[in-house]
């Protein structure tokens, strides 16, 4: 009786461990070999991510991590010039628009393939634009949130749509009609989202079944499972382990990605990141605190900081406090402000004081501003003179968050605090967390001041000062309540329609010197460049403005 | 015995329904939420108001319980849309779920192996220098953050002896097969003795740093209860008797003092999935406290939801399973 009482759960627990080894096989192929690189270099490369990507259909995704991934997988038409932000050919080997600037001839690649084996040609691009297109609802109010940003709007709405339609001219030219000229095409095809996937692989995996699964977003069995034609080819997503797999694709039209495998470990928290460098299991991470670069360079690692692509500033909102409706007002704060102070003490190396809306990387930028000098008695002066003096603010900043143009947003705002004090602003101090109150605040028009910013998605200056102050109904900054916000929007739109380059750039310019000093809707402060971190063995990783690097180039040193 | 254990399971299933009522009400009380979390900066009024249309964030909040409710009761828990968008929540709890418990189970095994032997020698050599140190050792062990105590793991096994992995829960090179989602066990398994191997090293830190909290509540418990018990008359009486110390050590004194002690092992099950929120973060290991971490950041209802209700569900059963071993240690609570 004793005896079976305590022999039972232990023969139950084995003949359980028996049947479950039974049906338990080993996946792994009998030749592993992970590190059988030849020479001197490594065949891995591990990059470890801050967080985990969406999916693996970029079309449907509109985070950085998610691109990470997906750009080494995928490509557009249109490309990226490794360490700028201008574009280059990729899938399209030369472009031109018509004189209206309505209709764009793109000349493909020839003998591109996916990993599929189906072939790249016009039918093969036009196919992906009208997948794009004709999303259903669910799709078209989320995920497909870079089509619905530059193309306005769906086949479901297809008057209202940027996009009129593709063409297959013969085999390997396709032309694409557009509503109206403007200044995003052709660079807003750079985005990842518009990469070019599979026809038949998109069809197969129902790409386009989106569906709403309670408070979130289900994907179809594709955005698992891609087709692109890039020069690394998706192995696994582990989600257990939280890595990323990928391996070369032996077919890759053009040089062939230099390591054979790419590993995107996903670690969430900072430290944690900084540690696996120093202990050798990652080979580089991204977005190392600007805190510690030194640190991480002394440690013989390389930080690689990119050119700023970004903006902070300070909005300011008119209706909330009348007085910011007057010009001398909005002048006086911005002399008021130390920015260089600013840049030299809280803010990264290499970011600079931001004498526009956009950052010298973006074309239509004027080299002719110069930045509002530190001037307090002259920023005492025109509140005197606004009737002002001893105003107060209500201004506000987010805890909980850390963006690359906002490194540690309270230190920012306790340096821009005092200068308003100093010329004899009562400041209304006021914080919630980013995703706590702060972003839905400033929506509803809450603050009287607020920091934020802007991390440009492609080269155009549509894509900064259009995104600010174009939608006249509602934006950020108010301008319907102000007396020349229309017009703002107004001469936003005109220079976006202007087809000829040059042309269109000048009068980017002449807006942005409009906006400067004439308008100042709000307070440009700075440009702040993130960065990477590489050990000293990482050769050939060029960091892009557009945080758009590209891993084929990169060898690991063992 | 089974009547009992059928009731306790009917109660469960009350304290579920309400609190997932209460979860529900609490995390849509919350400022911000899903399409800030989604939306960051490119937030503007038009395309907020589209996705919450999406999202069906535009409904009144009894709509979306109901619906939420009708969902559940089918097993679907909607998607995620923070910590693995696109996967079914509950999907996601089944991911992370073997590893907090692998993370726990080793937790608790260091705790207790150390606890109880260390807390029964310390109430033998009362008074010496071996029971003031542990005393002092323990006190440590509640005292000192977690983090920090990470941070320095970490510092000395990962960085400086390269003994130890930082963080994860298994080199991603290993190529291993999953069968059960507990690697250590999967390894086993499949044979890939190596992967079962690396799992360890990968939980060896954080089941460290985890187990202090246990370690020291259990090794201070038992000590208290070893010095009550000998001190009872049944223990005189076994010694006058002149029975071994052998059969008085374990069958009169540890079988009694372990009662209490195994009470506050189930208590500090809960405690563990608690400690597991931020041990896990810090040493990046995929399990539900890192989940919940990142749900409560990203405003993740779906996953947030799921999880802290399992939570309750696991809270329930292990507690059921302490009064069951109750039954078994001390047969007067059987008969009852």
């Amino acid at each position: 009786m004793k005896f079976t009482r305590k022999a039972a759960p232990v023969a139950a627990t084995a003949a359980l461990a028996l049947t479950l080894a039974a049906c338990a096989q080993s996946d792994r192929s009998s030749g592993s070999s992970s590190n059988s690189g030849g020479g001197d270099v490594k065949d891995t490369i591990t990059f470890g991510a801050a967080g985990a990507p969406e999916l693996f259909d970029p079309f449907y995704a509109t985070d950085g991590e998610t691109f990470r991934v997906t750009r080494q997988m995928m490509e557009g038409l249109v490309g990226i010039k490794p360490g700028t932000a201008d574009i280059q050919p990729e899938l399209a080997t030369s472009w031109e628009s018509s004189s209206d600037g309505k209709e764009w001839t793109f000349k493909l690649r020839d003998g591109v393939k996916f990993w599929d084996g189906e072939p790249f040609n016009a039918a093969a691009v036009c196919y992906n634009f009208e997948r794009m297109f004709d999303q259903n609802e669910v799709a078209a109010g989320g995920p497909a949130g870079y089509w619905a940003d530059v193309m306005g709007s769906f086949k479901s709405d297809a008057a209202n749509a940027l996009y009129q339609g593709c063409t297959p001219k013969d085999d390997m030219t396709a032309v694409i009609k557009i509503s109206r000229p403007t200044s995003k095409f052709p660079t807003a095809l750079s985005l990842d989202s518009f990469s070019m996937q599979s026809p038949k692989a998109l069809k197969d995996g129902d790409a386009n079944n989106v569906t709403k699964q309670g408070e979130g977003f289900g994907y179809p069995a594709y955005s698992k499972n891609p087709v692109g034609t890039g020069p690394y080819k998706l192995d696994k997503f582990d989600e257990a382990n939280k890595t990323v797999t990928l391996v070369r694709n032996d077919d890759y039209w053009g040089e062939k990605a230099k390591t054979a495998k790419l590993v995107f470990k996903i670690i969430p928290d900072e430290s944690t990141r900084r540690q696996e460098l120093e202990a050798g299991s990652i080979d580089g991470y991204d977005l190392p605190n600007p805190a510690d670069w030194k640190g991480l360079k002394d440690q013989g690692n390389n930080v690689l900081i990119r050119p700023a692509f970004n903006i902070l500033y300070m909005g300011l909102n008119p209706q909330k406090n009348p007085k910011l409706k007057d010009l001398k007002v909005r002048q006086a704060l911005y002399y008021a402000l130390n920015r260089d102070q600013l840049v030299k003490t809280q803010l990264p190396e290499g970011a600079t004081v931001a004498t526009q809306f956009m950052p010298d990387t973006v074309a239509g930028y004027n080299k002719s501003l110069k930045p509002y000098e530190y001037n307090p008695e002259k920023a005492k002066q025109l509140l005197k003179e606004a009737g002002a003096e001893g105003m107060t603010l209500l201004f506000a900043y987010p805890s909980e968050v850390s963006r690359p143009y906002m490194p540690d947003p309270q230190k920012i705002y306790e340096a821009l605090r005092g200068d308003l004090e100093a010329v004899g602003i009562k400041v209304q101090v006021n914080t919630k967390p980013w995703n706590g109150g702060y972003l839905d605040t400033v929506d509803n028009g809450g603050y009287d001041a607020w920091l934020l910013g802007w991390t440009g998605d492609y080269n155009s200056a549509d894509n900064f000062i259009g995104t600010f102050f174009a939608n006249l109904k509602a934006n950020d900054f108010h301008t319907s309540a102000t007396s020349y916000g229309a017009q703002l929007s107004k001469d936003l739109d005109a220079a976006d329609s202007i087809v000829d380059e040059g042309q269109r750039n000048a009068a980017y310019e002449k807006v942005n010197q409009q906006i400067m000093e004439q308008d100042l809707p709000g307070l440009a402060i700075s440009h702040s460049p993130p960065a990477l971190v590489v050990s000293e063995k990482v050769k050939g990783l060029v960091p892009s403005p557009l945080t758009a690097e590209t891993f084929s180039t990169v060898t690991v040193q063992k | 015995m089974i009547r009992f254990i059928v009731r306790r399971l009917l109660q469960m299933v009350g304290v579920v329904l309400i609190l997932s009522l209460l979860v529900f009400l609490w995390l849509r009380s919350l400022p911000g939420g899903t399409v800030s979390a989604m939306l960051g900066e490119r937030a503007t009024p038009e395309r907020r108001a589209a996705l919450e249309k999406a999202l069906g964030l535009d409904q009144p909040i009894w709509v979306q319980y109901w619906e939420f409710l009708k969902r559940a009761l089918t097993g679907q828990f909607g998607s995620s849309t923070g910590v693995q968008p696109g996967t079914d929540a509950f999907q996601v709890f089944l991911t992370r779920f073997p590893a907090t418990i692998e993370l726990a189970f080793f937790a608790l095994v260091i705790a207790v192996a150390l606890g109880i032997p260390l807390g029964y020698l310390a109430a033998r050599r009362r008074g010496s220098i071996f029971d003031n140190l542990s005393i002092v050792g323990s006190l440590i062990g509640i005292a000192v953050p977690v983090f920090f105590l990470a941070f320095l793991l970490k510092y000395w096994f990962a960085i400086k002896l390269h003994w130890l992995p930082v963080s994860g829960r298994q080199d991603p090179d290993i190529n291993a097969t999953r069968v059960t989602g507990f690697f250590v066990l999967d390894g086993l398994l499949t044979r890939e003795y190596d992967a079962s191997w690396d799992a360890i090293k990968h939980l060896i830190l954080p089941s460290l740093a985890l187990a202090t909290i246990p370690f020291a509540v259990i090794f201070r418990i038992t000590r208290a209860s070893v010095l009550e018990v000998l001190d009872e008359d049944y223990v005189r009486t076994a010694e006058s008797k002149g029975l071994t110390n052998k059969v008085i050590r374990g069958r009169h004194v540890l079988r009694n003092a372990l009662l209490p002690v195994v009470t506050t092992i189930g208590l500090q099950t809960g405690g563990l999935l608690v400690g597991a929120v931020l041990t896990e973060r810090v040493f990046s290991y995929a399990g539900l406290g890192e989940a919940l971490a990142i749900a409560f950041e990203r405003r993740d209802y779906a996953v947030l939801q799921v999880c802290i209700l399992m939570a309750a569900v696991t809270f329930v059963i292990v507690n059921l399973l302490v009064d069951i071993a109750y039954a078994v240690i001390d047969p007067r609570v059987r008969t009852r």
